[in-house]
């Protein structure tokens, strides 16, 4: 038989250790908090105030912030889980620009501060899912990418977006290619229609504060209803393009990471079933995987007539 | 006498070590937002650091001249298995929740499990004859056949890590070269034994 009633305490209710060890610089930030909350800005961290809320946010529970920002994939700081947290303590993400040039009409470079500033900031709290069958729920700080991509006006031949990752090895010692097994810069992609679409966020931060750099700091994708690993962090490229762009995994491993990889639990990973995950900080896999991640009904109707089997 | 007893009570505790340390870790929660995952490759690495550390005990007694290190083998063994009960039990408990079929599915279809079930399954014949009692009724000679066994968990292990892991294989790169070194020492030193010297 199996045990499953939750302790009286949850896991996600306990003080996270590294918040109780800061304790002294937490309350040290409080007054900065007051001070610096006139104009949003994108230094890792710094509040972001008047969040609007958004309907496409869920109402589940989201997880710790300390889960959130100790447990991440960014290769370029370690292939490590524990790995990002400790190793990009240090990344400098300003200035910062990003470049959105291709078939655009007005090809242009954003500053950081220009991003802050296109479009209302919203609160998505959204559910993320990855690809190794764990998930989490995060309330991101954005608006959607829609909003960027109209500024530069695509052009008639832009079918697909392709987007790149910061990548410095002054910056990231770990981020060779050999160590981390992957081709760098990191690239994704999606296709316009995708990009287009408003779930598809441009994130700036998570938890009411701009995005710490484990997270994909200063900028990042959020694309909830496809597996995590399409949300490519800290960007700064972005190109609109006619034919379907190289990404980072497929070309890792074409046969187990498609172009689209939409979150589907009837298409198995070759190495894992997708059908169950594990809801962190939950020990047990025995979530069942939603189609688009729960999703469906918004952005279902943008594959009508693919085979989702082979277009995985 | 004496000195035996206690060099076998600290390899006893080195080999139990990992398991406070872990315990230590989960109290302090300090295994990620993931602790399944956390414990799942804590008691995978340990299984195959001591199932290495086996398949070292003969070539190190060998190279080293110290004969009486083949007291500690069958501890080293016994804790492999432990290790490896542990990582399988969270496995069939926490990714399957005792679902046997499912789990018979995976082993099935996914050659990772496939072979981390396969370097399992090798174990446990082997735990069970590690008394004196199963080398008696045995024979030497069989029991010794029978124990060969390990060479096979070793192999399927190191697959199973290889196939396991997204991208970075550096890890059971290093146990495979482990691996494949102190087979090929054994390979090297029967034909030594066997009197035909290989030709340069």
């Amino acid at each position: 038989m199996l045990i499953q009633k939750p302790a009286d305490i949850r896991y996600s209710e306990i003080t996270p250790k590294s918040v109780y060890l800061n304790r002294r610089k937490f309350l040290a930030g409080v007054p900065a908090a007051f001070l610096g909350a006139r104009a949003a800005r994108a230094q890792a961290g710094a509040k972001l105030p008047n969040l609007a809320k958004s309907p496409f946010s869920t109402t589940e529970k989201p997880n710790t912030y300390a889960d959130v920002t100790h447990y991440n994939n960014f290769y370029e700081f370690g292939t490590s889980k524990q790995q990002p947290a400790q190793n990009a303590t240090n990344f400098k993400t300003s200035p910062w620009t990003v470049s959105v040039e291709g078939d655009v009409a007005k090809p242009r470079k954003f500053s950081m501060d220009e991003i802050m500033k296109l479009a209302p900031l919203e609160e998505r709290i959204y559910r993320h899912r990855c690809v190794e069958a764990w998930s989490i729920v995060v309330p991101w700080a954005g608006y959607s990418l829609s909003a960027l991509l109209k500024q530069v006006e695509p052009g008639p031949k832009a079918k697909y977006v392709a987007f790149e990752s910061y990548w410095d090895l002054r910056q990231m010692p770990l981020a060779r290619p050999e160590l981390a097994g992957i081709a760098l810069p990191y690239v994704e992609g999606l296709r316009l229609d995708e990009a287009m679409h408003p779930l598809a966020l441009l994130c700036v931060g998570m938890y009411g504060e701009a995005l710490p750099p484990q997270d994909g700091a200063p900028v990042r994708l959020v694309v909830p209803w496809k597996y995590g690993f399409k949300s490519i962090k800290s960007i700064v490229k972005i190109k609109l393009v006619a034919s379907q762009p190289p990404t980072t995994w497929n070309m890792n491993n074409a046969h187990e990471y498609g172009f689209y990889s939409n979150v589907n639990p009837q298409v198995d990973h070759p190495r894992w079933s997708q059908a169950k995950e594990r809801r962190l900080p939950s020990l047990f896999q025995n979530h069942p995987t939603q189609m688009f991640n729960g999703y469906a009904s918004e952005v279902a109707s943008l594959y009508a007539g693919m085979d989702l089997k082979k277009n995985y | 006498m004496r000195r035996i007893r206690w060099s076998k009570v600290l390899v006893f505790l080195l080999c139990l070590a990992p398991i406070f340390r872990l315990a230590w870790r989960m109290w302090n929660q300090d295994v990620t937002a993931n602790p399944t995952e956390f414990i799942q490759h804590f008691t995978g690495d340990w299984a195959i650091r001591l199932i290495v550390a086996t398949l070292g005990v003969t070539p190190l007694r060998k190279l080293l001249g110290v004969p009486g290190l083949i007291r500690f083998r069958r501890m080293i063994g016994l804790f492999a298995f432990f290790y490896a009960c542990l990582h399988f039990l969270t496995y069939l408990w926490l990714d399957k929740l005792f679902d046997f079929p499912a789990m018979l599915k995976d082993v099935g279809r996914r050659p990772f499990i496939t072979a981390g079930f396969a370097a399992f399954v090798c174990l446990v014949p082997l735990a069970v004859t590690s008394t004196a009692g199963w080398i008696r009724r045995l024979g030497g000679k069989r029991w010794q056949r029978l124990h060969t066994l390990i060479y096979v968990t070793a192999i399927a292990a190191v697959v199973h890590y290889y196939w396991l892991v997204k991208s970075d294989i550096r890890q059971p790169m290093l146990y495979g070269t482990l691996v494949a070194l102190l087979l090929a020492w054994r390979v090297v030193s029967r034909a030594i034994r066997n009197g035909a010297p290989p030709r340069a």
